[in-house]
């Protein structure tokens, strides 16, 4: 089938405005956006600039915003977002994160957020030389936030960070916090609490829904920030009693 | 710009993280990945890994080290394939009290499942060894090393790619790489390099391997004068989504999947009798080429890239969610079906490495065919050859492999840099390097990659795949040689300096091709059928003339084929048969 690829293109050595270049091209329905990506880098245009690597949804390289919502453009078919009447594919970068070129954004505060959080296990207690028990019922409560691949697709997504507050940590960092806070071994919501609990830490979420609706690894990402927030408030009602 | 750094990590998956948490503790140690680290391909290992935790059964060392060996069709390494499986346990645990969420058994305990060629008491029946985190265990290694990184400030530079090794007689004194960013080339002075660059299945047409997996370090190095060790042995893994070549884990078979011809038949019956469809996956891989070439094959056209069907409707939905739920996913996505409704088209996939840079037990990278070692070069995970999975890799052991050597090459660099002085660099020493960037950025050349790409993909899948014939692998060696040459006329048209990626694809093309060429030459060259090399010519395996490493340098005209000696000290080959 034929398609008409409307790409955003950004190159800042050459300077001038970001523009829309059109290339129309043949592909499969069950092509990958990625695919017809490849196709038009490999054969019409080799500066167009977009990352990749798995290409089947797992590396998390390749978010983008396809015909306005985010995707990934590896898990993202042609036969999806097209038909007879409608062959426009509209590709952009990822909003509320600098372009570097093309289809490419910074990530330096996305990944900053995701640290500020400490997303890593924190218990200083010796273990015997074998695994620590955690039983499955315990092991499942957290176990939706461990499919993150953090490609960044719900950052851009967030009509806060868009409109309201750019200095949010944004769904991501949160769900990774999520990840520890509610794993049974781990001890480190503590110190988690100056990212979390602050202007700019869990609160200016109001519940869009856009996060959760976007994330290509299908994770309830608000839930996950609204449990957050419940642990904190939770956490500090405990510590008044005392 | 140039930088000093003690120990410098290329390649940011499981085994260069490893390595780099390791080293980093006492010397100063950066990670230089050409992608974010957390986009590494270590990320798409799904089933498990291997280690004999015996948590929901009895399981020892000594099996997993028997099914190891004997499913390298007893080529591997004997005493590397020991410390394997020993230090495996203590690895996972190490991983599990880092905050690795493996799954879990009743009791709290890591979770095990089975796994083609993991068997209990030599060969008797498949046993529950692979300790796994639903079907994304190594997206959980590779997130809990990455984790642990940002908690101990590991340095990191992402998005550079190297472009060039500082090694001057025996010694490698550092590393050039490209930053992609602003196109500005760096030197990185070091007392020890590691190459933890991963595999290089990109040179097939159908893989499971990521856009990334290009050969960068083995491919450089050979270059830089260093031996391949048995490139011949490449895995075809014989789940792959059909058409697509997405990998297709053996865990599905580990929970009761099973692969199913034209007519219904479970034709492993035939193939393995005892271990099923959880045979060694070089044997499935032929089995599923049999079939097919006798009519068997889902169409039933004899045609190369026919299919069988991977039967997992019996398993349940229930445990497909719970177990398998990407795989699930990737059959929604890609082919609109439920693999708990409808069996999965699958066909071999390439998919592993067997060979690569050959190593010591310490991670120091060999020179020659008496093992003697460069100074202060390293390399570990995929890229290496040590070599424990011999002519076949069993499953779940790729993991095994990169903590485990990750660990002992990061563990010995900590040691080494300790005694090393800096070596001296030349005083321009990136100028190769930026002669290769202009060349390819400001020449007038006008070939283009793309049909250069294709070419070297199409011929190395039908003529160094499966299975494999002297005429086809000659031709193959011609094919190369040819596109080798070609390359010297690519030219690329973004002539600009930030995030050249067109620039990017034209370097690992070039490796690719070094790697391609390496193969089709090793693979040529050895005239027998051992483990996931097959020849149609030579169908038996020959201990008497072939019970050795290959090494084979680049420039063959010079140095030609070495051998090593297999170590087969502990158990001596036997037939094998599943």
């Amino acid at each position: 089938m034929k398609i008409t690829f409307k790409i955003r293109r950004l190159n800042k050595e050459i300077g001038g405005r970001p523009y829309f270049q059109e290339f129309n091209i043949e592909a499969e329905p069950n092509d990958r956006v990625l695919d017809a990506l490849m196709f038009v880098k490999t054969n019409l245009d080799g500066s167009l600039a977009f990352r990749k690597s798995c290409a089947h949804g797992v590396c998390g390289s390749d978010a983008m915003v396809i015909n306005g919502v985010e995707r990934l453009a590896c898990k993202t078919l042609i036969k999806e977002i097209t038909d007879d009447a409608n062959f426009v594919i509209t590709v952009e970068p990822l909003q509320g994160m600098l372009v570097q070129k093309d289809l490419m954004v910074s990530q330096d505060t996305f990944f900053e957020n995701y640290r500020a959080v400490m997303p890593f296990l924190i218990n200083d207690e010796p273990t015997d030389g074998k695994e620590r028990i955690q039983s499955p019922e315990e092991r499942v409560v957290f176990d939706d936030t461990t499919n993150c691949i953090l490609c960044a697709a719900c950052y851009s997504s967030c009509p806060v960070i868009q409109k309201k507050n750019p200095a949010f940590i944004g769904p991501a960092a949160v769900v990774n916090a999520a990840r520890f806070i509610f794993d049974s071994r781990d001890q480190g919501l503590e110190k988690r609490l100056p990212a979390l609990d602050n202007p700019n830490g869990v609160w200016p979420c109001k519940n869009h829904f856009n996060c959760t609706r976007v994330c290509p690894r299908g994770i309830k990402v608000t839930k996950n920030i609204n449990l957050t927030k419940r642990k904190i408030i939770d956490y500090k009602k405990q510590n008044e009693k005392l | 710009m140039k930088h000093q750094y003690e120990a410098i990590i290329v390649g940011a998956g499981g085994a260069g993280l490893y390595a780099a948490l390791e080293a980093s503790k006492t010397a100063k140690t950066a990670v230089l990945s050409k992608l974010h680290p957390v986009r590494s391909h270590t990320g798409a290992a799904q089933g498990g890994i291997g280690a004999a935790l015996g948590n929901l059964e009895e399981d020892k060392p000594e099996w997993h080290f028997f099914d190891t060996i004997k499913g390298g069709d007893y080529l591997s390494d004997q005493k590397a394939a020991q410390i394997l499986v020993e230090e495996a346990v203590n690895a996972v645990y190490h991983l599990e009290n880092l905050g690795l969420p493996f799954s879990r058994t009743k009791d709290g305990k890591i979770d095990q499942r089975r796994f083609g060629g993991h068997t209990r008491n030599f060969g008797e029946a498949p046993v529950r060894r692979a300790c796994y985190a639903a079907d994304r265990t190594g997206h959980m290694i590779l997130q809990t090393l990455y984790q642990q990184c940002i908690k101990n400030n590991v340095a990191f530079f992402d998005e550079y790619f190297v472009l060039d090794t500082l090694i001057d007689g025996n010694k490698c004194n550092g590393v050039i790489a490209i930053e992609l960013s602003t196109g500005e080339i760096h030197i990185f002075q070091s007392k020890a390099v590691l190459f933890a660059t991963g595999g290089f299945g990109r040179i097939f047409k159908t893989t499971s391997n990521a856009y990334a997996n290009t050969g960068d370090g083995p491919a450089l190095l050979a270059r830089a004068g260093v031996p391949m060790e048995d490139m011949e042995f490449y895995q075809f893994h014989p789940t792959g989504i059909y058409g697509m070549g997405i990998l297709i884990t053996e865990g599905v078979r580990g929970e009761g999947g099973i692969l199913r011809n034209r007519y219904g038949e479970r034709f492993m019956e035939k193939y393995a009798p005892t271990l099923l469809d959880l045979a060694p996956r070089d044997m499935i891989s032929r089995a599923i080429i049999d079939e097919i070439s006798q009519g068997n094959g889902i169409r039933g056209d004899k045609k190369i890239d026919d299919y069988v069907f991977l039967d997992a409707t019996h398993i349940g939905k229930d445990i497909i969610n719970k177990r398998l739920p990407d795989i699930a996913g990737f059959c929604r996505t890609y082919l609109g079906i439920d693999p708990a409704e409808k069996p999965i088209p699958v066909q071999p996939t390439a998919h592993y490495a067997m060979g690569g840079i050959p190593t010591d037990l310490r991670g120091r990278v060999i020179r020659n065919e008496c093992g003697d070692v460069y100074e202060g070069l390293y390399a570990a995970g995929e890229c290496a050859c040590i070599s424990v999975h011999g002519a076949n890799r069993l499953g779940t052991n790729s993991l095994v492999d990169l903590v485990v050597y990750g660990r002992r090459a990061g563990t010995d660099i900590a040691c080494f840099v300790k005694k090393a002085d800096f070596g001296s660099i030349p005083a321009s020493p990136d100028d190769a390097a930026r002669k290769k960037v202009n060349s390819l950025i400001t020449g007038r050349k006008s070939k283009s990659r793309g049909a250069i790409t294709s070419r070297m993909q199409d011929v190395m899948m039908e003529k160094v795949g499966v299975f494999r014939t002297a005429k086809e692998m000659k031709e193959a060696v011609e094919v190369m040689r040819g596109l080798k040459d070609e390359f010297k006329e690519v030219g690329i048209k973004d002539t600009g300096k930030s995030f050249n990626t067109e620039l990017v694809e034209a370097l690992e093309l070039e490796n690719l091709l070094d790697i391609a060429y390496l193969t089709a030459v090793a693979a040529e060259n050895r005239t027998e059928t051992r483990g996931a090399h097959s020849r149609t010519d030579f169908p038996a395996r020959d201990d008497a003339n072939w019970l050795k490493h290959s090494l084979i340098w680049l420039d063959r005209e010079q140095f030609g084929i070495k051998y090593r000696e297999a170590d087969v000290s502990l158990y001596k080959p036997k037939p094998r048969v599943y």
